[in-house]
């Protein structure tokens, strides 16, 4: 190496630097696992060890007597899961997801469709960011903004109320599995917030999707005759699904898992992250607790085998 | 946008449900804003029966809120500066070689930012009562930078993927060792994107609540103190006011995130 050229200033003084350079450099494995060692160390080592404890907990079983984990192998643990409340439980996370997710593609399109087609560069370049800022913001905040709108004295009722919609509030609020006391103590208060907080996941991936639709085919596609109508369906929606796909994990996946939303907006019916947290909080059963996460990790890992089969990990 | 004649121009529907759209995301953040003047203390009447600036006195005046920001922010500084380091190691070594398990070290990261914020929560929470480590300002951190590492790896290695390579071989073959071109070639080319990942993982570990609840014990950060109002409102005025501290708090380092990911895309020599 021409060491005599002109090097950066703390070249002289660096001898022992430079000779670990060289010995590093000739050893691009050692170097390479020097890299890794401290991300691995803390990614795999604390994150998946805790993982795997969490799991192996799951195979333990809470003594009814002592209250004591018996830290036996048995799978008692799962039967106590699979009872009938429990599995209730599960379905009602699940349908809850499945409508988020549903309105929040329904949602999402017309926005990302705009954006990917009709906006201009600049106007691309700021929707972007006002999708993304939500995204980034306090998600506490953002559900604390839906309790003062779902108040039963905040701006949603008063608005109907102006409207002459009153009673369309309050018929929705009797129906019995949807409604409550008030808005801000029903499911449909709770698929709002859920909606409005995991809204921007949806819109991203379908941004990405739809702006990889080549001109190209939507331009053949109106040469040989179709009406735009006939190209949105037949060309542009196939083409974008998997971003759907890619978005709907997203919305699905952080609506299985929380247990702020149930807690603030719901009633006493739980959804899958209370009971986790009821398990390992007020009734201390940490292997009941440990095999409830593996519920959301399964039905999420069954969603995601579905995803990749519509092609979803592409669009991501 | 009449000049540009390839640019078809929207339809009336589309632009109308895009608007709805931006209404509905951004409509609930002005409705803070405005309760936190409201002279209403007891409920969130709408509308507002009078505008005040009285709260902002009485919020600045409470120990509590001063205290849970202070732990919010230290645990923020601390996980970001960790997530900066092992982020930047990673995205390094995944960038400059092609080795067994690359893609899994990608998935590894992004794994506590994929799985339900609870499993990861639970998880920690069980682990420290096995290994018997009791609640501290380090356990947060643990939880917090966990997560934060994947924001700083997959914004350096973007920017690694837009450098040019051939920066570094000209730095090596002009004699430098592979610390002094980090220092002098590799730094400065990720200096924004370290800056940009660094600001969205503070925002990350500011606003998180999910993994801290298992792992923080009897302390309050910020996130605490509001899901305990929101579970059991006491000081809604209070809790308005600390709202929008909070939207103004993310919002500003987003901007700033953006705009330092935005203007340097073309770095002098860059171009592959």
């Amino acid at each position: 190496m021409a060491e005599s050229v002109a090097q950066p200033s703390q070249a002289g003084g660096a001898a022992p630097g430079r000779r670990m350079a060289t010995y590093l450099y000739r050893r691009p494995r050692l170097a390479l696992a020097l890299l890794l060692a401290p991300p691995l160390l803390w990614l795999g080592l604390v994150y998946l060890g805790s993982l795997f404890a969490l799991l192996t907990q799951s195979f333990f079983h809470l003594d009814g007597f002592t209250g004591q984990v018996v830290r036996r192998f048995t799978l008692a643990t799962y039967a106590d899961l699979l009872t009938r409340a429990n599995l209730d439980i599960a379905a009602r996370t699940a349908s809850m997801a499945a409508l988020v997710t549903l309105a929040a593609a329904l949602l999402a399109f017309p926005l990302a469709f705009y954006m990917a087609r009709y906006a201009t560069p600049r106007a691309r370049a700021l929707l972007y960011l006002a999708v993304t800022m939500p995204l980034w913001s306090s998600y506490l905040v953002r559900i604390y903004a839906w309790k003062l709108i779902l108040a039963k004295e905040g701006i949603l009722t008063w608005f109907f109320a102006r409207l002459g919609l009153g009673g369309l509030i309050d018929g929705l609020l009797s129906i019995p599995a949807i409604g409550g006391p008030s808005l801000s103590v029903s499911a449909i208060g709770m698929f709002l917030a859920f909606l409005y907080v995991w809204l921007p996941y949806m819109i991203l991936p379908i941004v990405a999707a739809l702006e990889r639709v080549p001109r190209s085919l939507v331009e053949a596609s109106s040469d040989l005759g179709a009406r735009p109508a006939a190209t949105f369906r037949n060309v542009i929606l196939p083409l974008a699904f998997p971003g759907v796909v890619a978005g709907s994990i997203f919305t699905f996946s952080l609506t299985l898992g929380d247990f702020i939303i149930p807690g603030t907006f719901g009633n006493s019916s739980l959804f899958i992250g209370q009971a986790v947290q009821q398990q390992q909080g007020t009734a201390g059963n940490i292997p009941l607790a440990a095999a409830f996460t593996v519920v959301p990790m399964v039905i999420m890992a069954l969603y995601l085998i579905g995803a990749r089969r519509l092609g979803a990990f592409d669009a991501l | 946008m009449s000049a540009q004649a390839t640019q078809p121009r929207a339809p009336l529907l589309l632009k109308l449900a895009t608007a709805c759209v931006l209404a509905f995301l951004y409509v609930p953040f002005l409705i803070i804003i405005l309760y936190a003047f409201s002279t209403e203390d007891a409920t969130f009447t709408f509308p507002p029966p009078g505008l005040t600036l009285r709260w902002f006195g009485v919020a600045w005046a409470r120990d509590d809120v001063w205290q849970a920001i202070s732990l919010s922010l230290r645990v923020a500084a601390v996980s970001t500066t960790v997530a900066l380091v092992l982020g930047t190691l990673a995205a390094m070594a995944v960038y400059r070689s092609a080795f067994f398990g690359r893609e899994a070290i990608s998935f590894l990261l992004l794994l506590p930012l994929a799985l339900p914020g609870i499993v990861t929560g639970i998880a920690l929470r069980s682990a420290m009562s096995l290994a018997a480590l009791p609640f501290s300002f380090w356990t947060i951190v643990l939880g917090h930078a966990t997560f934060c590492v994947v924001v700083v790896y997959n914004n350096v290695l973007a920017r690694f993927r837009r450098t040019s390579a051939s920066q570094i071989e000209a730095s090596m073959d002009l004699g430098a060792t592979s610390f002094q071109t980090f220092r002098y070639v590799v730094l400065p080319n990720i200096a924004t994107a370290l800056l940009a990942g660094g600001m969205l993982a503070f925002a990350l570990s500011f606003d998180e609540v999910i993994v801290t609840t298992f792992t923080a014990g009897q302390q309050e950060t910020l996130p605490i103190w509001i899901l305990s109002q929101l579970v059991r409102p006491r000081n809604r005025p209070v809790t308005n006011v600390v709202a929008v501290f909070v939207i103004a708090a993310t919002f500003l380092p987003i901007l700033l995130a953006n705009r330092l990911t935005q203007d340097t895309t073309e770095v002098a020599g860059g171009g592959k």
